[in-house]
């Protein structure tokens, strides 16, 4: 199985070939995987080099000229570095583009901090508008690349990672959460590549388990019907920064007397290199660690 | 938003009256008259661009970038016909579509909204990769910077990634009133020159020179010119 990156070049590039609204903006990385669809579009695959601030400014440049642009490189380069570029290129512009970023929270631990944005998606959530995609498999990446790149003029943010559960979930190309497990005591809801480890985690549990492929706009009736099923405790499984959610899901029970546990990455820079599965573990995120945290909190 | 608005035949003369029908942001006064020459020339004289066609894809584009002191970017397009003439004394306030920065969404022929500075010239590398993409090659894209504005990093991203591809339809106006606290050393144009554009430097004041630099041809390289005014202060 590819990886989303890896499934992001092979979509991307042809559908360079069949809409010719579409371009997309590179600042060097997985430059290499596009070569050959720059060598058939030469000006709708623009590589501005190693400048992040450029690379915003000129999407945002296209698409006041009407194109579709396509913004691509990590995380904390795409969002972080240049954030008042995507407030005020697209948003303040009136117009509209699809980021997407690799890296993640903590693809590439090895390398370390500089190249980990667990903030990403809250950062996003300053912002008025953005969609915010987070597939848990290429699959679901690819779907909802197709999505996001004839979604209009919208701005949509598609959030690739390294991670992915075992399988695709069918639908999860839609707005909506879905529902992958139902019971009494509480709802559980999982982000993207974080399904895999909810439902191992909460095996045997009388939990229903939701699972969202899109996180903005915050599917507000999904979960509360969830709730109105079952109960209305509340645990977000978020593979980026924890309480990234929190806002919205208090937003949704707004008059619903509720409790929420929101799990996540951890704010404090862990400072440690090693593999994803560690990094997993230490911010309490792997089966054994979130059953714990889940089940003390339902009682 | 479109508005029609007949071409009301102001003159340069005119544009003094004009501005002084705006009031409340006389901080940047020195900024809004610095770039008013520079303003009248490109939009009497240069831009291919008029009320009428301000929607059209080959339009010439004009993105101030510069967006504090706005009054003579107002003044000019009130004199083309952009906006009307009555909007002006409304400038700042709560129901009036021209704010002490201009926004694209409320003001007819307003290409960017801008204010935050070193934004202008990144969007038009991408207005520019843009309308090449889609076959327009004949728009040109005008930008107009200050000096000081020149010392945002994401300019110098612009400038040398425009120079290198060889973006022959991109044009800046750096309007140089001098207010960069440590300056240029050996002047703003050799930035533009090391990174392969072409340049004239010339009196920002005059408008025979502002045409002939305007209009200097560039053939496969973006064309800069500084527009040197009196000092700031």
């Amino acid at each position: 199985m590819d990886t989303m990156r890896e499934r992001f070049i092979s979509v991307t590039s042809r559908l360079l070939d069949e809409d010719p609204r579409l371009a997309l903006v590179l600042a060097e990385i997985t430059m290499d995987g596009f070569r050959p669809a720059q060598r058939r579009h030469p000006d709708r695959v623009i590589n501005v080099g190693i400048r992040e601030q450029l690379l915003i400014g000129v999407g945002g440049g296209l698409a006041l000229t009407g194109l579709r642009p396509v913004v691509h490189t990590f995380a904390s380069f795409l969002v972080e570095r240049p954030f008042e570029q995507v407030k005020l290129d697209f948003g303040h512009q009136d117009t509209g583009g699809v980021l997407v970023s690799s890296s993640a929270s903590y693809d590439w631990p090895a390398g370390g901090y500089t190249h980990m944005a667990p903030g990403d998606v809250a950062l996003l959530d300053t912002l008025d508008g953005w969609t915010v995609h987070v597939p848990g498999h290429p699959d679901e990446a690819e779907a909802l690349l197709r999505h996001a790149y004839a979604a209009g003029d919208d701005r949509v943010y598609v959030r690739l990672s390294q991670m992915s559960n075992a399988a695709p979930r069918p639908g999860a190309d839609g707005l909506r959460f879905q529902t992958v497990r139902e019971g009494r005591a509480g709802v559980v809801l999982a982000v993207g590549p974080m399904l895999d480890g909810v439902l191992a985690a909460t095996e045997g549990l009388d939990v229903t388990v939701l699972y969202a492929a899109t996180v903005r706009p915050f599917d507000e009736a999904g979960l509360r019907a969830a709730v109105a099923r079952a109960s209305a405790d509340v645990v977000l499984v978020e593979p980026y920064l924890a309480g990234t959610s929190a806002a919205a899901a208090g937003q949704a029970l707004l008059d619903v007397p509720h409790r929420v546990l929101p799990l996540g990455v951890g704010r404090a820079e862990l400072r440690r290199f090693g593999t994803i599965e560690e990094h997993t573990a230490a911010h309490g995120l792997d089966a054994g660690s979130l059953r714990q945290r889940i089940t003390a909190f339902l009682g | 938003m479109t508005h029609a608005t007949a071409e009301p035949g102001f003159r340069y003369e005119d544009l003094g009256r004009l501005m002084a029908l705006m009031t409340g942001d006389e901080k940047h006064g020195p900024a809004a008259t610095s770039t008013l020459d520079v303003l009248w020339v490109l939009y009497d004289r240069v831009l291919r661009v008029d009320p009428a066609s301000a929607d059209e894809p080959g339009r010439d584009r004009f993105l101030l970038s510069k967006g504090h002191g706005p009054m003579a970017y107002y003044a000019v397009l009130a004199a083309k016909g952009f906006l009307p003439v009555d909007w002006l004394p409304g400038f700042g306030t709560f129901d009036s579509p021209l704010g002490h920065h201009p926004d694209r969404v409320l003001i007819p022929g307003v290409e960017i909204a801008s204010g935050s500075l070193g934004h202008g010239l990144p969007l038009a590398v991408g207005s520019a990769l843009g309308l090449r993409a889609q076959g327009l090659h004949e728009p040109a894209v005008w930008v107009l910077i200050g000096d000081a504005e020149l010392d945002e990093g994401s300019n110098h991203e612009a400038i040398a990634y425009a120079g290198s591809a060889g973006l022959e339809a991109l044009h800046t106006v750096v309007v140089d009133n001098d207010s960069a606290t440590h300056g240029w050393r050996g002047g703003i144009a050799s930035r533009f020159e090391a990174a392969g554009w072409s340049t004239a430097t010339v009196d920002g004041r005059d408008h025979a020179a502002l045409h002939a630099a305007f209009t200097t041809p560039h053939p496969g390289r973006p064309h800069a010119v500084v527009a040197r005014v009196e000092k700031k202060f």
